[in-house]
């Protein structure tokens, strides 16, 4: 098999420096411009994290006006969802899809290029409306009218902004889909794909389904703000429990647009160092076309206490419970896969276990929340934030990481420092846990979530999650250090860089040639 | 010293270091089981759903984990080559479904029974505004707002040099408390005046969204007087944190007379108000 057909030649009279960036078309690039771009949202929303935990350090407030409180709860989620973790998971897909079936590039490449270029304008929009005269939006990431319609300056530029990275992930969406339905090497049957790559697949579609449907919420609020509609006001006929109902038919599917990915990553992870193929590879695949089928018929449980008809909690309550089946199901066939294996533990390997066992956490807490007279109780408090950052930082994040340990060494050509990943993992799963454990204890005790400030019994608990926090944000430094040295060198990575690695990524060189694939592999 | 005292006293050491987070109240790790029967049901749920969970993760995690221990390359195992078992698979679907229908029976119970407005004997009209609570007993002419008590609300400035903790109940007391008839179903209607509020009461079991232009329905059946403290629950805005909900339940006969004395234009302040005034001169004096 011809892998490479690297040509220096070739290159002769492309642009050099910062034009290179700006005008590439190379899914390598371009995956790293997403990474490098998704990891400095990732610090950022973090830094507003760390404000919404230093003001809960005690009862009180001593460092935050409320309002300002109120946005930073909403910039940390816009940020973390929309810069984070989607553009992580867009920029593994860009550098990883097209060499794991075997493609020269995507589909699509410039497009590719203009759905990366529109992140940034994205956010400096987003983000230049914390300096706007009455301040960002406060309203929740959820950006429930009538609330919504109380920001100031920002409104219409935050809605703007989300037009811009929606278009963005569709774009992103449509190249992922057109790339693996037409560039597959030969002998690639989709039952023969990487899992990664199916679940990417699949995201893709839910995306394409989905953010559609939050620009037609948000262009609503615009209207009902500014052009007399009253879509959602109850003064004019309209109904602000009807924004709801769109809102989350794009919200639970966007959900799972941040885990259905991940779940590919672990299922990558996990057969390389457990040295054993992918316990039942075609009920992942199944499992994951069912969770992102039963996504679409859940959102209501987000609205549990709005006072929707009987049927109607028992409908959603009844449909949220079934995730749980597909969804043990990957867990069993992941600890099948470990199941006589021969493990190591390097960092990727780390990371994918802590994923198994604390998203499993967070899916636990969510069949509890499923329960909706339960729901009751839970909705809207400190339980909910500890489930969904158990499934959204040990969960996608965990395995974003685990997914940057993994291929590291195809990107840059270098062997990670191991040393520092082992200290960054055990200082991240550990603060983590610090972090969002009593999180659920402090719901349950009847903290109300997006509060700066609370009564003097939960003061115990929110120092040691703020500690936690402190910990957790802090050990992502070690990250960055690690990367920055991992780019500049280290040992030399073989092209298959772990013992147990399979997929045609590896059969390239390490660091992967700016160019593979010109001829494509043949697939047995 | 002997070994036996030494070890006693590595346990305490040890038990100590743990408990030191909490070492104010370890009640605050789980859901209240609240003062009515509704309330004592969803905390039965809970506990069911949690239980279950608790169990199938020892399983779970259990396998895991052994399989961590026993299967290393380090002890110099040979990987197996196995990749799938249709029983298995069949297995762990089948009895996840066969507990999720376990599951929703209780629940779908209980939910039916909370469902049921009707066969009311008062209805109190509760509407949320930024930042506090509307509360209006319909047919009886009382109605009152419900603030965030003064003593809070001074402290709660940011840099306000007041500690929290000096401050009773800081964050969830009232200037005036909802007061509400033991032992008999009560019915709310829940709206919000201007954006969405939601009224939490977590020892009545409840919270409901108070929405504009909507009314929304839920009933109480409070067993044991007393007062008990809540909070909206849906971000409305700056002052979200800062709109408590306090239910005071009287028995029967002292809420008939709280109810007349308010009726007949009273301050409406109960023997056990927090800020009840002591007599009628300082009443007068306010």
């Amino acid at each position: 098999m011809t892998a490479t057909t690297y040509d220096h030649a070739a290159h002769e009279g492309e642009p050099t420096g910062f034009k290179r960036w700006l005008v590439t078309t190379n899914h390598k690039d371009i995956g790293s411009m997403y990474l490098l771009f998704s990891l400095a949202m990732f610090l950022l929303g973090g830094a507003m994290a760390l404000v919404i935990r230093a003001e809960l350090f005690q009862p009180g407030l001593q460092i935050v006006d409320p309002y300002f409180f109120n946005q930073m709860t909403t910039m940390h989620a816009l940020v973390m969802i929309f810069g984070a973790v989607m553009p992580a998971f867009t920029g593994l897909a860009n550098w990883m899809i097209p060499l794991m079936v075997g493609a020269p590039d995507m589909a699509l490449p410039r497009m590719n290029n203009w759905s990366f270029w529109l992140l940034p304008f994205g956010f400096a929009v987003l983000l230049s409306t914390l300096f706007m005269p009455g301040g960002g939006p406060a309203g929740g990431w959820t950006m429930y009218p009538p609330l919504m319609l109380q920001t100031g300056t920002a409104f219409p530029f935050v809605i703007f902004a989300i037009h811009v990275l929606g278009i963005s992930s569709i774009m992103g969406s449509i190249n992922v889909i057109a790339t693996i339905l037409n560039m597959r090497a030969p002998g690639m049957s989709l039952m023969k794909m990487p899992l990664f790559v199916w679940t990417w697949l699949i995201t893709a579609y839910l995306m394409i389904a989905v953010m559609p449907v939050l620009a037609g919420a948000v262009t609503m609020l615009l209207t009902d703000q500014y052009f007399g509609t009253t879509f959602f006001s109850a003064a004019g006929g309209g109904d602000p429990v009807l924004y709801q109902h769109i809102f989350w038919f794009f919200g639970h599917p966007e959900v799972y647009i941040l885990i259905l990915p991940a779940f590919g990553i672990i299922s990558t992870i996990i057969p390389t160092f457990a040295r054993k193929p992918l316990f039942g590879y075609s009920s992942m695949v199944y499992a994951t076309a069912s969770i992102a089928f039963l996504s679409f018929i859940v959102w209501a449980h987000h609205m549990f206490t709005v006072g929707m008809p009987l049927a109607g909690e028992l409908f959603f309550m009844y449909s949220t419970m079934l995730i749980a089946v597909p969804t043990g199901v990957k867990v069993f066939n992941w600890v099948s896969t470990m199941w006589r294996g021969a493990m190591t533990f390097e960092a990727p390997m780390l990371f994918a276990l802590a994923f198994v066992f604390l998203f499993t956490i967070g899916g636990f807490s969510g069949l509890m929340l499923a329960i909706a007279p339960a729901d009751f109780q839970y909705h809207d408090t400190y339980f909910v934030v500890a489930h969904f950052h158990y499934v959204l930082v040990t969960g996608a994040v965990f395995a974003i990481l685990a997914a940057a340990y993994y291929w590291m060494p195809k990107w840059t050509g270098h062997m990670y420092s191991e040393r520092l990943a082992q200290w960054h993992f055990w200082m991240s799963v550990i603060f983590v846990n610090v972090l969002f454990f009593p999180q659920h204890f402090l719901g349950l005790a009847g903290m109300p979530r997006r509060i700066p400030d609370y009564s003097v019994q939960f003061a115990d608990w929110n120092m040691v999650s703020s500690i936690g926090g402190f910990g957790f944000g802090f050990a992502q430094l070690i990250f960055v250090w690690l990367l920055i040295k991992c780019i500049r060198g280290g040992q030399q990575a073989e092209a298959k860089a772990w013992e147990g690695a399979s997929g045609l990524e590896w059969d390239v060189p390490s660091p992967a040639p700016h160019h593979t694939f010109d001829t494509p592999p043949v697939v047995r | 010293m002997t070994a036996m005292t030494r070890l006693a006293q590595w346990v305490a050491m040890a038990a100590a270091l743990i408990a030191a987070p909490a070492s104010a109240d370890f009640s605050l790790l789980n859901m209240t089981q609240g003062v009515t029967e509704s309330s004592r049901d969803i905390y039965g749920l809970h506990m069911t759903i949690f239980t279950i969970t608790v169990v199938i993760g020892v399983g779970v995690f259990g396998a895991m984990f052994y399989s961590i221990f026993r299967h290393r390359k380090s002890r110099g195992v040979e990987p197996s080559k196995f990749h799938h078992s249709t029983t298995m698979e069949i297995v762990w679907t089948v009895i996840p479904l066969v507990i999720l229908v376990a599951m929703a029976v209780p629940a779908t119970q209980v939910l039916i029974d909370l469902d049921d407005t009707t066969n009311s004997e008062m209805t109190v009209e509760v509407t949320g505004y930024q930042w506090f609570w509307g509360y209006k007993y319909k047919g009886e002419d009382v109605q009152f707002l419900s603030r965030l008590d003064t003593d809070s609300d001074r402290a709660r400035r940011l840099d306000s040099g007041i500690q929290p903790a000096s401050v009773d109940n800081y964050l969830q007391n009232v200037d005036q408390r909802l007061v509400l008839p033991v032992d008999t179903r009560v019915r709310f209607q829940i709206t919000g005046a201007d954006v969405i509020h939601s009224w939490w009461m977590p020892d009545l079991g409840w919270k409901k969204d108070a929405i504009p232009g909507y009314v929304n329905e839920m009933w109480t059946e409070i067993e044991e007087p007393g007062v008990y403290r809540g909070r909206c629950a849906e971000l409305c805005g700056r002052d979200h944190g800062f709109m408590p909900v306090v239910v005071e339940a009287l028995p029967k006969a002292e809420f008939d007379e709280w109810l007349a004395n308010r009726q007949a234009g009273g301050t409406g302040m109960t023997a056990d108000s927090d800020e009840t005034p002591e007599t009628d001169g300082e009443l007068a004096a306010r």
